[in-house]
């Protein structure tokens, strides 16, 4: 998938491969081809994706969820409403939940962003599961999915999953949310009740509504 | 989405000598109303300051006891941050009763308020909008307005701001922060939004090419209780149908200080001036709160649908009160 405007490495010794010219991969609505744009209108930036580095030259309309998806064949992550408001896309960038549908890549410039395809690595080694059928590793949290059934269609799945990945960190921190007692000391942990799950995952929907079992599975692995 | 060129400034100063040097340009926060706006080519800026990375972040003290909030702070950071929870717990809680948690962790303080309406006739560009496309017509006015202002508007836009946070900020007496070509100045919160009049197409007073730097949150609402409902129709991550940020001082027995601000019914936070009048001076009552916001609500003009807003807006701001008042009238 690797476009004439793309180079990967494994560590900081990508070397930046501007090509202004030629088309790259993915010419959809979401900025990929390169050949007709003024210069002025694309951009390199370099991002490290799941552990590994990528310097890539980009329309600047190119939003991380299509650089993701077109540019480096990681298709996890997925398009449900392209504006913000089904969670489908969500990934961590630098450790944090967000939505890629809405972050031009340009501005991403140096930042670490985990896919659902990276989950498994963030896990500690003795806390992996191993695949299905002696597939790839899972994290414990897509092992609690498979185990309480927690999607029908699974195209929300990967979403959930990053996300659920990003509430349980926020809640360790100790960020409140809407159902918190404001009274709750600042900076503790905040225990994940299903209240709380639930408020805290409000941004991903489920159109087959597997919410319950996503509730559960999220309780399974909660610290 | 069109085309656009990209730059990064490096510092306040260069971010508005950039949107000097390119008309139409759009600073860039977190860009998650902005970029939402690209794609439905309501928005269509030839160039994108980027500013997300700029020396605003934080929050901060003041010597005088209040606190700063940097415009780049992430509303889930600001939510989060103790100072801000401790003595200023409606705006925690208005953070918190909006957008995602994926959204809080990329909407930035200055994005959040300078977020346009959403209006489905304001983000539909086949479909007339005085705001978007000045003399067009409102397609709210006689159309879908269900959501739309009840206070304040005019024939020419119904729409709404949907800020949550700003409805706390406005509530305590915050002032925003601004830096542009003319230097540095502070506008309450209050009085940044404007009421569409005969210029919806201007949300705000700011002027062209000034950027937010941060809000102060002053010294005479730190500590005192405050609070913020909104009422919406699913129970997460829906915009509100109204809301009610309300900030209450109570000693011996009587009112010292209100600050009532209204969401999701106007152009702007509608400080409710007249019902914050009407308390200061009065004993804690609950009779003294429905005397004050149905003073407020006196004003109200709800258009054909949504006059409902009315006492879901009444019940609300009682609420709130009366829940303020008890916490204020015991002795600590």
């Amino acid at each position: 998938m690797d476009g004439p405007h793309h180079e990967t490495g494994t560590g900081d010794r990508a070397r930046e491969s501007a090509r202004p010219t030629g088309p790259g991969p993915g010419a959809s609505g979401g900025g990929g081809a390169l050949g007709t744009l003024p210069d002025a209108c694309r951009s390199t930036t370099t991002l490290r994706v799941n552990g590994v580095s990528h310097t890539l030259t980009v329309d600047n309309r190119r939003v991380l969820l299509d650089l993701l998806r077109e540019d480096l064949d990681l298709v996890g992550a997925k398009k449900g409403c392209d504006h913000g408001q089904c969670g489908a896309c969500t990934v961590l960038l630098d450790g944090r939940r967000v939505n890629s549908c809405l972050l031009p890549a340009v501005a991403l410039d140096g930042c670490e962003v985990t896919t659902v395809e990276g989950l498994p690595a963030l896990a500690p080694p003795e806390d992996r599961e191993d695949g299905e059928n002696g597939g790839d590793p899972l994290h414990p949290l897509q092992r609690a999915f498979l185990e309480r059934d927690a999607f029908q269609c699974g195209y929300c799945t990967p979403g959930q999953l990053c996300s659920a990945v990003g509430a349980i960190a926020e809640a360790v921190a100790g960020h409140p949310s809407h159902v918190t007692d404001p009274a709750a000391p600042s900076g503790e942990p905040v225990p994940l009740t299903r209240e709380e799950i639930r408020e805290r995952l409000s941004g991903n929907l489920c159109r087959c509504a597997a919410y319950p079992h996503i509730v559960e599975a999220v309780e399974d692995v909660l610290p | 989405m069109k085309p656009f060129a990209y730059l990064r400034a490096g510092s306040v100063e260069e971010a508005v000598d950039a949107h000097a040097a390119h008309p139409g340009a759009r600073y860039l926060g977190g860009g998650t109303n902005l970029i939402d706006l690209m794609k439905l080519e309501v928005e269509r800026p030839p160039v994108l300051i980027d500013v997300s990375r700029l020396p605003l972040e934080g929050v901060r003290e003041l010597p005088e006891g209040g606190l700063w909030a940097g415009a780049t702070v992430r509303n889930s950071d600001l939510a989060a941050h103790p100072a801000v929870r401790d003595r200023y717990p409606a705006l925690s809680e208005a953070l918190l009763a909006g957008a995602s948690g994926q959204l809080r962790n990329v909407a930035t303080t200055g994005g959040n308020l300078l977020q346009r309406t959403r209006c489905p006739y304001f983000q539909d560009v086949t479909k007339p909008c005085n705001k978007r496309e000045p003399g067009s017509g409102c397609g709210a006015l006689e159309g879908v307005h269900r959501d739309h202002a009840v206070f304040g508007h005019s024939r020419h836009c119904v729409a709404t701001h949907p800020s949550d946070m700003a409805v706390a900020l406005a509530a305590l007496d915050a002032r925003v922060e601004l830096y542009g070509t003319e230097g540095r100045r502070t506008v309450p919160v209050a009085e940044f939004h404007r009421l569409p009049g005969e210029h919806p197409e201007r949300d705000t007073e700011i002027r062209p090419g000034e950027l937010i730097t941060g809000v102060v949150l002053p010294a005479a609402t730190a500590g005192l209780p405050s609070a913020y409902r909104k009422a919406r129709d699913r129970a997460s991550y829906a915009f509100a149908l109204a809301s009610v940020a309300a900030v209450l001082e109570v000693a011996d027995g009587v009112v010292r200080r209100a600050g009532i601000a209204f969401g999701g019914v106007a152009h702007r936070p509608w400080r409710a001036r007249r019902a914050e009048e009407a308390l200061v001076g009065a004993a804690p009552t609950e009779d003294a709160f429905e005397h004050a916001v149905d003073l407020e609500l006196a004003a109200a003009s709800p258009l054909r649908d949504n006059a409902f807003k009315v006492p879901l807006t009444r019940g609300l701001a009682l609420d709130v009160l009366t829940r303020l008042a008890p916490r204020t009238a015991s002795p600590a």
